[in-house]
């Protein structure tokens, strides 16, 4: 069992798309809400095997596409200063700022350098004392509880030129947001990598305030069949509720200790969503006792964004509105070259997957 | 982002663990997870192994769809 071949078996991806045409008698809108679904369902061409009356719509689950320009705008300014490195992950590297991007500042001599995990970061700190790295915090609760070990590492080891410019996101506040905005939908494809994490109750709300269907998803082709195979007999029997359909990684109590660490360094604050604005309690700030390590803190900066391309439609993308066929930028102007908003940057954002495996 | 991939645990050292994907190497922090040795198929996200991943769950997954035929279409699994 190497945990993906198995769930790339010709033969069980072909019954269950017979077992969903089957079981699909009505239409059915089912929004993913994760970048790796968006991306895996477009990679494997998944829709290719529904039938037309089965819609998915892709939601805010690409942490690079929903995080403001603000952020991209002062981790410029902060690679901009003398003696400051930005350690960030690959993803930014080219998300457009207002007027420039990490990919374009590094390319005139900032020191920005690709990490793969926040404790590459802190190595870096480790071994340049006469420099401050910044590191460039994003993703949701899948990633987060690795900033959180970073940063209580950082305190443990007593590492003072080590900072955090925080942008993390939680994702339940952004899907009530969405059922709040009147999307059209049956039910969730939900996020299995943030479930891991967070459990499987956190999205007991939706079933149970809601009426829609969620069904925690993996990520093979076999695994978004079966989930929106379980999402449509939900529907059918009118019988909502959280099901785990990715049950080899996620555990009803999702990871007690990633969580732990999560509380001990983090709050709850606003947080804006590109697309959203902002959105109570659905970020994360370091809390008193991390503040020291908090770049905004430490090293106030302020910026003045600007307004976004007006003709580009990224934000009403990621809330499930429109998607990338009715932008009319999408493979004019903007492709994964020169994108113009973030959706076109990330390989998990809705446009660049669409660019890229369905034209 | 919230890409993570299985790995298998090749050798672990304090609370680091060095990890094989497909016989590429990468390092794993193991501070998220208790209980995992040598062998353990594990989830790796952004340097972190975030999860254990259960053989017997994922068995159980396929064999249920696989078991599955058009009568039991008619209510959530």
């Amino acid at each position: 069992m190497k945990y993906m071949d198995e769930f790339r078996n010709k033969d069980l991806i072909t019954k269950l798309a017979g077992l969903i045409r089957m079981s699909a008698t009505r239409d059915y809108s089912f929004m993913e809400v994760c970048g790796g679904h968006t991306s895996a369902i477009h990679r494997f061409g998944i829709t290719s095997l529904l039938p037309e009356n089965i819609k998915l719509i892709s939601g805010p689950g690409c942490p690079v596409c929903v995080t403001g320009t603000d952020f991209i705008d002062k981790a410029i300014v902060y690679s901009r200063m003398k003696n400051i490195i930005i350690a960030t992950f690959g993803d930014l590297m080219r998300v457009p700022g207002s007027d420039s991007s990490l990919e374009k500042e590094k390319a005139t001599g900032a020191d920005i350098r690709i990490v793969f995990s926040g404790l590459d970061a802190l190595e870096m700190a480790r071994s340049n004392p006469s420099k401050k790295v910044i590191f460039l915090g994003i993703g949701f609760e899948t990633t987060a509880p690795g900033t959180a070990v970073t940063m209580i590492q950082t305190r443990e080891q007593n590492i003072n030129n080590f900072l955090l410019l925080c942008a993390h996101k939680v994702m339940p506040p952004a899907m009530e947001a969405i059922i709040s905005d009147g999307t059209d939908l049956d039910g969730f494809i939900c996020p299995g990598h943030v479930a891991t994490i967070t459990g499987s109750s956190i999205f007991d709300f939706i079933p149970d305030n809601h009426n829609l269907g969620c069904v925690i998803s993996g990520f093979e082709p076999a695994d978004i069949l079966m989930s929106i195979l379980m999402l449509i007999l939900q529907v059918n029997s009118k019988i909502f509720k959280v099901e785990i359909q990715y049950s080899r990684a996620v555990k009803p109590e999702g990871n007690i200790i990633a969580r732990k660490h999560m509380a001990n360094v983090f709050d709850l604050c606003s947080s804006s969503w590109r697309g959203f604005g902002p959105i109570p309690e659905s970020g994360l700030i370091l809390n008193k006792k991390f503040e020291i390590y908090n770049a905004e803190e430490m090293i106030p900066v302020s910026v003045t964004s600007h307004p976004e391309n007006e003709i580009c439609i990224c934000g009403k993308i990621l809330r499930g509105i429109y998607s990338p066929a009715d932008c009319p930028l999408f493979d004019k102007i903007c492709n994964p070259n020169n994108p113009i908003g973030a959706c076109m940057v990330s390989n998990e954002g809705t446009c660049n997957s669409w660019y890229r495996y369905r034209l | 982002m919230c890409l993570s991939i299985p790995v298998r645990i090749v050798s672990i050292e304090g609370k680091m663990a060095e990890v094989s994907a497909g016989g590429t190497l990468f390092k794993a922090g193991l501070h998220m997870l208790e209980d995992v040795v040598e062998g353990d198929y594990v989830l790796l996200h952004a340097g972190f192994a975030i999860q254990k991943i259960s053989k017997s769950d994922a068995e159980e997954t396929i064999r249920l769809f696989e078991e599955m035929n058009n009568s039991q279409l008619n209510g959530p699994l």
